[in-house]
């Protein structure tokens, strides 16, 4: 066991974990921020994928003491790491809802962190950019389609486009209450 | 809205006072103590005007949480925005609630526009009564109810208390077709903002406070055992609490963190009882098939004469291999056991499955078992398995604790159950334009129903019935059914026989289109000329139908028209779950591999419910289809399968991806199925698009086979 201080979403977290424990089984477990998903555990399907110092990284071949000090950004505070306000989406998050992106949604959220790290260097990227930075992250429901479809959609949306969506989906359509919590 | 749990809202619902719920078998005395408006099990409408409709299908992405409440709300004439959706656990209040056979909707169809006809009706008369006004001139409108002379109208939540007091009607009208206002919209699925924002609950996130981790050391030997283990280097890792034998052939590690139940397990030793498959392998399972293939089969469709001799005689086998469905979300299940009761939050396509299983492996009563369903990280078929839900609660039992069962990537591709390797054996003879006058095909395979030693009547394999139907008016036509036999486990794998049927059935069709020296599309039409019924178990195909998809398809793929240089088409269909699909592919050969530039899709699976949700099926399917067809590939050596994760089964990826374009057929023939008709014409559209490039036939998949 080893107390280790990360700095998670903004707020400094300090944990006991073993230190090779990888970053994932520390995020769901420990700190309960379960929107960062288990997929393979060998780096290969990108569902755990969250920004390290703002690098896409797979936090399940990640050891938590790498991430010592320094900060992780998981889906849960990807709008906040851009500066929005609490309850605002981020442009990729809308950009997938408007563009009717999960199905299953299980590998949505690692999609959306890789995306972001792209869209962060590359603020326009082509099909040809898309497929290669996001080749790491596996969909089984096939929505690689829309996935691209929705980057570009977020790259091209106004800074009003973006507000104006953001503000729609507070007040989406039927909810959905979710099985059992 | 923050959402709230099931066991909330109901609280909410009844301290609100008072309402409509339907119920299609709630007794009369529990509406009355609940007084809110629930004329039958799928639809609640408390005063505060709140309309929750139950959902009694699993979600798994493909789409059912938006679409069957669509369906209600349709005839309920409800307005959209308000609706809340409720998930179902396992029940006996809505018959079978197995989620497959792309059967939502088709089954769904009836009970949902009868439930929301039913309270539409009644909230209807409640408020005639109320304005004492005849029924005649009160209209139900976007929630609520209307009197277009005086312009008067009241909320569906106003009128739920003294709709809760009329008697349920049981022969209601349903709406027309051309009258609906919801389904056939593209409406944005409910689900998607808990899923982009990180905040869906799926199986694998769900908590009980308390609760333990495991993780379990399966034999990897197919039908081995445990001999003996030794636990002394488990029992050092921290957090460790617990390792023990909870099967013949498992034993579990129980921990206070995933990766501390993980790193127990890795230093576990365990011996193993080989048993009798210690030997088996890929050449052998092959094998078997062929030695199955000499046997007489069952019937499954039969024409004229088949035996009929005379013409020119073709014929070809078509061998498939084991696949995995290796859906995202590895497989889990929480479980709570309590000695006189177990809880388990399951995700799962099969709730009332898991609590009979479960029920039977504690030595509790079915009803003494509650199972919750959570949301799923894809499903595909592995999910109508209940082995995860019954590991959780004997674990739970064993160390008297909350317990979530964690499978790891390489335990899903390893102790999964498979998708039946096939022979098919096709020959025709060919009349003198060189179309078939007579089509034999030979589907060779293990049942998999039978394997889990259940039914199946005439030695046909129970799902036969959907997935292997007649596509063309041949005059003289026999499909007929060997069942072979396997040790491998056995798993029902999106599109299940269909997938294998058409690969076999489309890639002979497309050699003696080749043979005659004809266009394949043309071919393929001549031989849905003529309207014709082909009457298969419980449904008929109609020639009529299968030519529309195959003529939409080829028009919006512009198959008239010249490619690009180095492109190729490959064209396929097939009919499946009542469905009509047809499928125009193009390809160019890079380095010897195809790569794939554009798929078209016509589809006709009667009325669409929701569009969005109808392409995303399609364009799931294709993709999955065509990682089925270029890799997916299972083996076998010294009885253990060999792929272990997404490297050596590797799923397509984002570069690998074409367009895909989907097309429907305008139709308001009932639903029929839509999550597996697209993935059996894609292996061999595929392998039709490869002849048509290299003049290479590809009769065995996967197509990179090394």
């Amino acid at each position: 066991m080893a107390e280790i201080t990360l700095r998670v979403n903004g707020s400094e977290k300090q944990v006991s974990v073993a230190p090779e424990t990888p970053l994932l089984w520390v995020l769901r477990d420990t700190l309960e921020l379960t929107g960062t998903k288990f997929g393979c555990g060998a780096g290969l399907c990108g569902a755990c994928t969250v920004h390290l110092d703002g690098n896409a990284v797979r936090s399940c071949s990640t050891p938590v003491s790498q991430a010592a000090g320094r900060s992780v950004t998981t889906i849960e505070g990807l709008s906040a790491s851009e500066g929005l306000p609490a309850g605002q989406l981020h442009v990729l998050q809308a950009a997938w809802i408007a563009e009717e992106v999960p199905q299953c949604g299980y590998c949505q959220t690692g999609q959306i962190m890789s995306a972001a790290a792209l869209l962060a260097k590359t603020p326009n990227p082509t099909d040809d950019q898309i497929n290669e930075s996001m080749n790491g992250n596996l969909c089984r429901c096939g929505t690689y389609e829309r996935i691209r479809k929705a980057i570009h959609w977020a790259a091209n949306a106004s800074s009003k486009a973006r507000r104006e969506i953001a503000e729609e989906e507070i007040q989406s359509d039927a909810q959905d209450n979710g099985g059992a919590r | 809205m923050t959402p709230i749990s099931r066991r909330e809202f109901i609280g909410a619902s009844v301290a609100a006072g008072a309402g409509l719920v339907i119920g299609f078998y709630l007794p009369h005395g529990s509406r009355k103590q609940h007084e809110y408006f629930s004329p039958n099990a799928y639809l609640r409408i408390t005063p505060d005007n709140q309309v929750t409709i139950v959902v009694a299908r699993s979600e798994m992405g493909q789409g059912v949480r938006t679409a069957l409440p669509m369906i209600l709300a349709e005839e309920l004439e409800a307005d959209w925005k308000r609706i809340q959706i409720e998930q179902a656990g396992a029940s006996t209040l809505f018959g079978d609630q197995s989620t497959g056979g792309s059967d939502s909707v088709r089954s769904t169809w009836d009970p949902m526009r009868k439930a929301g006809a039913q309270a539409r009706e009644m909230l209807i008369s409640a408020a005639a009564l109320t304005w004492g006004l005849p029924r005649s001139v009160c209209t139900a409108e976007n929630g609520g109810i209307k009197h277009a002379a005086s312009g008067r109208r009241l909320s569906y939540g106003e009128l739920a208390n003294k709709a809760a007091t009329l008697p349920i009607p049981t022969d209601v009208p349903l709406k027309q077709s051309k009258d609906y206002k919801i389904v056939g919209q593209r409406l944005p699925r409910v689900d998607s903002p808990s899923k982009v924002k990180g905040e869906a609950i799926f199986g694998i996130d769900y908590r009980v406070p308390g609760m333990k981790f495991a993780v379990l050391s399966r034999c990897p030997i197919i039908g081995g055992k445990v001999s003996s283990f030794d636990d002394w280097d488990s029992k050092k890792i921290g957090g460790v609490s617990y390792v023990g034998q909870i099967s013949d052939s498992a034993i579990a590690v129980v921990a206070d963190s995933v990766w501390g139940a993980m790193e127990g397990r890795r230093v576990l030793n365990v011996t193993w009882d080989e048993g009798p498959n210690k030997d088996l392998n890929t050449a052998a399972v092959r094998a078997s098939l062929k030695e199955a293939a000499v046997k007489k089969g069952a019937s499954l469709y039969f024409a004229g004469d088949p035996a009929k001799a005379g013409g020119r005689h073709f014929t070809a086998e078509y061998a498939l291999p084991l696949m995995a469905h290796a859906p995202m979300e590895p497989g889990n299940c929480t479980a709570d056991y309590r000695g006189s009761k177990c809880e388990l939050w399951a995700p799962t396509q099969v709730p009332q499955d898991c609590r009979d299983s479960v029920a039977q492996a504690v030595g509790l009563d079915p009803d003494q078992v509650k199972v919750n369903v959570t949301l799923m990280g894809g499903g595909f078929g592995r999910r109508l398995e209940h082995d995860y839900a019954v590991e959780a609660a004997l674990v739970s039992k064993a160390v008297n604790a909350p317990v979530k069962v964690i499978w790891t990537r390489e335990d899903d591709m390893r102790s999964s159950t498979y998708r039946p390797a096939s022979l098919h054996q096709l020959s025709a003879t060919v009349d003198g334009s060189g179309f078939p006058a007579t089509l034999t095909h030979r589907i060779i395979a293990p049942s998999i129903t039978g394997q889990k030693g259940q039914p199946t009547p005439g030695n046909v394999d129970p799902d036969l019935p959907d997935e292997a139907g007649p596509v063309y008016g041949i005059r003289n036509y026999a499909i007929e059914y060997v069942m072979a036999e396997t040790p491998v486990p056995l798993g029902w794998m999106r599109s299940v026989y269909a997938l294998q049927a058409a690969f076999g059935l489309e890639s002979f069709i497309d050699e003696l289109a080749v043979a005659a020296g004809k266009d394949p599309l043309e071919y393929r039409l001549h031989l849905l000329a003529k309207d014709q019924d082909l009457p298969y178990f419980t449904t008929t195909w109609k020639t009529a139908r299968m030519r529309g998809v195959l003529q939409l398809a080829a028009e919006k793929a512009a198959w008239d028209k010249p490619l690009p240089a180095g492109h190729h088409r490959g064209i396929a269909c097939f009919g499946c779950f009542a469905s009509y699909m047809a499928e125009v592919i193009e390809i160019s050969m890079e380095n010897d591999q195809p790569r794939v530039h554009r798929v078209v899709c016509a589809v006709d699976c009667g009325q669409v419910v929701n569009p969005s949700i109808l392409e995303q099926q399609i364009q799931g399917g294709v993709v999955y289809g065509l990682a089925n067809a270029l890799r997916a590939k299972i083996t076998i050596e010294k009885g253990r399968i060999v792929q272990g994760n997404f490297d050596d089964y590797a799923p397509l990826r984002m570069n690998e991806t074409p367009t895909v374009e989907v097309y429907a057929v305008p139709s308001a023939e009932s639903p029929s199925g839509i999550g597996e008709p697209s993935v059996p014409p894609i292996a061999p559209a595929l392998c039709n698009a490869i002849y048509a490039a290299t003049k290479k036939r590809i009769r065995s998949l996967p197509i990179l086979s090394s």
